[in-house]
């Protein structure tokens, strides 16, 4: 469980500012949520870059061998070779085209597969829904959630100085 | 000093490609999803009317394709010479709209294009059924439709594999891994829409249901940050995919033998004919789904003023390639080939193929006027002209080189049936049939990508 503290905003403008403020205040940012992506929001909170697109790399172009080693070339030049004019039997130029396509889904299924399990989801249920308002994060209200401060005093600071970035509503909440 | 360079992106205002009342988050949300989750409140008349039309239709497909699997292949006009007819055309001028969605939707997407962003949901959409509907005619096609899993390769007692080398076999896995393929990029770009139906819905059954597909996105910034690399990256793959798919589809003409077949120009040239029936039928969709949902605030005359000139542009090069026909056949010095070309041009086919040129080359001509692209109604008619033309094009590329090949003695004609007429009508009934039951589940507009043209436009007017 972390104590959090929620701030509700209009304006992704306001966020953004509350969140390049916030750093120089040392209040630790923990996530932003808003509807659609926000330009420039993604360098307070993304401390390590991603893998989707190695791993999409790796997965692309392992279907990709797969398809050629053990789909092509094992069929048509191990398994079951025959001699159809003199063709060679391992007509690379022809096997492109499968390891292609089939490599371009391997690496969109891992993308995806990586996309789920980096952000944690599915996840259906989570404690940010059970928020009043939390439902306009996906419509229309820009959230920034920062670590709730332990001590009374530094933490009505906070709350307070939210207040006057412009937030709407500030919710203290147990994630 | 500092200066900034955008290479190819031109910095136009997002603000062109949404009306006033269009630039509200509020307003977006409420115009989008209403349809869906107000049901009460809206209207479905004209829907039903659709629905119902394209539900006879499409059961007259499935009347036409259990009398097919039970007579056989003869109750077409396909002949011992003309083997391929009205199902190969079908099937080509269906990748070429199916191929379509996703081109546009990642190539805009790579490109910066605003634009985009009311247009590809509906795009993408198209893409998956085109696509799907396209995969069961080469099946239908086959003498015994029950083996068509012998494309795949699997153990047998046999032991024999596909023939890896045949155009064929590429078909069915550039086809299969682009359906797959656009099944992802679709969804991953309905995540977020699926996000706010569920917190707009009021409805437990809504609730449930999209919120079970939305998988639990809270639009952190973080998932935000992964959602536009994976998105991206998609794209960039997704162009490739589709080039390479449509140009199988031109080398499954363009390996043949056959006078008017065996060209290399086939595979750029199927490829942009795709690109040109797709935004023709994006623009007859983009029409249509903009005065059913009453969409005029985020899909404006802007839009079909772009979507012409791209089409123009493909109308072009589309001249370009039959001029190239003509010019191969003339100067490779074969005679087959020049034989082909007098037949095209005035043999049996040849009022057709007038038609042909009229719809995909002169027709397009007129959205060199600034007045007729902005006119919905104009830009409307001329693509459905397109489409038409498009599917001659199909048609008679099939149809031409089969009925006047090599040999003079085996020279034959083709003669639709009523099954062959039926089948096509039905095909497009069931494209309508599914379009309509997406446009009644999800949204036909994307609700995020529309908000973050708003945001851009937003932050165009703060910027000092």
């Amino acid at each position: 469980m972390t104590a959090v503290l929620l701030a509700e905003f209009s304006q992704a403008r306001q966020l953004r500012n509350a969140a390049r403020a916030a750093g120089r205040r040392n209040y630790r940012l923990l996530d932003a949520f808003t509807p659609h992506h926000v330009e420039g929001l993604s360098e307070f909170f993304v401390t390590r870059s991603s893998r989707i697109r190695l791993i999409m790399f790796i997965a692309g172009f392992g279907v990709a061998a797969l398809a050629y080693g053990a789909g092509e070339y094992y069929t048509a030049v191990i398994n079951y070779p025959y001699n159809s004019g003199g063709r060679p039997l391992n007509a690379w130029p022809a096997f492109m085209l499968v390891p292609f396509a089939t490599g371009i889904l391997g690496a969109s299924v891992a993308g995806l597969a990586t996309f789920l399990i980096e952000n944690g989801l599915p996840r259906l249920h989570h404690p940010l829904f059970a928020i009043e308002g939390f439902e306009r994060a996906s419509q229309d209200r820009f959230w920034l959630m920062l670590a709730r401060p332990d001590a009374f005093a530094e933490r009505q600071d906070a709350i307070d100085w939210l207040r006057q970035t412009g937030a709407l509503a500030v919710h203290e909440v147990d994630t | 000093m500092t200066m900034t360079v955008a290479i190819g992106v031109r910095s136009e205002p997002a603000e062109r490609w949404t009306t006033p009342s269009g630039r509200d988050f509020g307003a977006v949300n409420e115009l989008i999803t209403a349809p869906l989750l107000r049901r009460g409140s809206w209207t479905w008349k004209a829907w039903w009317i659709g629905f119902l039309v394209s539900l006879v239709l499409t059961l007259n497909m499935l009347v036409c394709v259990v009398w097919l699997f039970l007579k056989g292949i003869g109750v077409w006009g396909v002949n011992s010479v003309v083997v391929w007819g009205f199902a190969m055309a079908n099937y080509v001028w269906w990748i070429g709209i199916g191929n379509a969605g996703t081109l546009i939707s990642s190539m805009l997407l790579i490109a910066r294009q605003k634009w985009r962003a009311s247009t590809n949901r509906f795009a993408e959409a198209m893409t998956l059924f085109a696509a799907a509907i396209a995969g069961v005619f080469p099946i239908l096609h086959l003498g015994r439709p029950l083996y068509f899993y012998w494309l795949t390769p699997y153990p047998n007692t046999m032991t024999v594999w596909p023939q890896w080398r045949s155009a064929l076999i590429w078909d069915f896995w550039a086809i299969l891994s682009y359906i797959l393929f656009s099944i992802i990029f679709f969804y991953v770009g309905l995540i977020p829409d699926l996000a706010t139906l569920r917190d707009r819905a009021k409805g437990g059954f809504a609730r449930g249901f999209y919120g079970a597909l939305a998988l639990g996105w809270r639009g952190s910034a973080r998932h935000w940050h992964r959602y536009e690399i994976l998105h991206l990256t998609l794209a960039c793959l997704g162009v490739p995919l589709v080039v390479s798919l449509h140009s199988v589809v031109g080398m499954d003409f363009a390996a043949s033998l056959m006078p008017g077949w065996q060209e290399t120009i086939f595979p750029p040239y199927f490829v942009v004919g795709a690109m040109y029936s797709g935004f023709a039928m994006v623009v007859c969709l983009a029409a249509l789904v903009r005065w059913g949902f009453r969409l005029q605030p985020v899909i404006t005359n802007e839009h079909f003023a772009v979507m012409a000139k791209i089409m123009l542009a493909a109308a072009i090069i589309m001249g370009l390639s039959y001029g190239t026909e003509w010019f191969n056949a003339w100067y490779d010095g074969e005679r087959a080939d020049r034989s082909f070309v007098i037949f095209e041009l005035t043999g049996a086919y040849a009022p057709l193929y007038g038609a042909l040129l009229f719809c995909n080359l002169v027709a397009p001509q007129l959205f060199w006027f600034p007045a007729i692209r902005r006119n919905i109604v104009a830009v409307f008619v001329i693509a459905i002209i397109i489409n038409i033309g498009m599917w001659l094009e199909r048609i008679l590329i099939v149809w031409n080189t089969l009925s006047h090949d090599y040999l003079p003695s085996s020279w034959r004609l083709f003669f639709p049936t009523i099954w062959d007429w039926l089948l096509l009508f039905g095909s497009l009934g069931l494209f309508a049939l599914v379009f309509l039951v997406f446009v009644r589940i999800f949204p036909a507009v994307s609700i995020h990508e529309v908000r973050g043209l708003i945001q851009e436009q937003i932050d165009e007017e703060e910027a000092p």
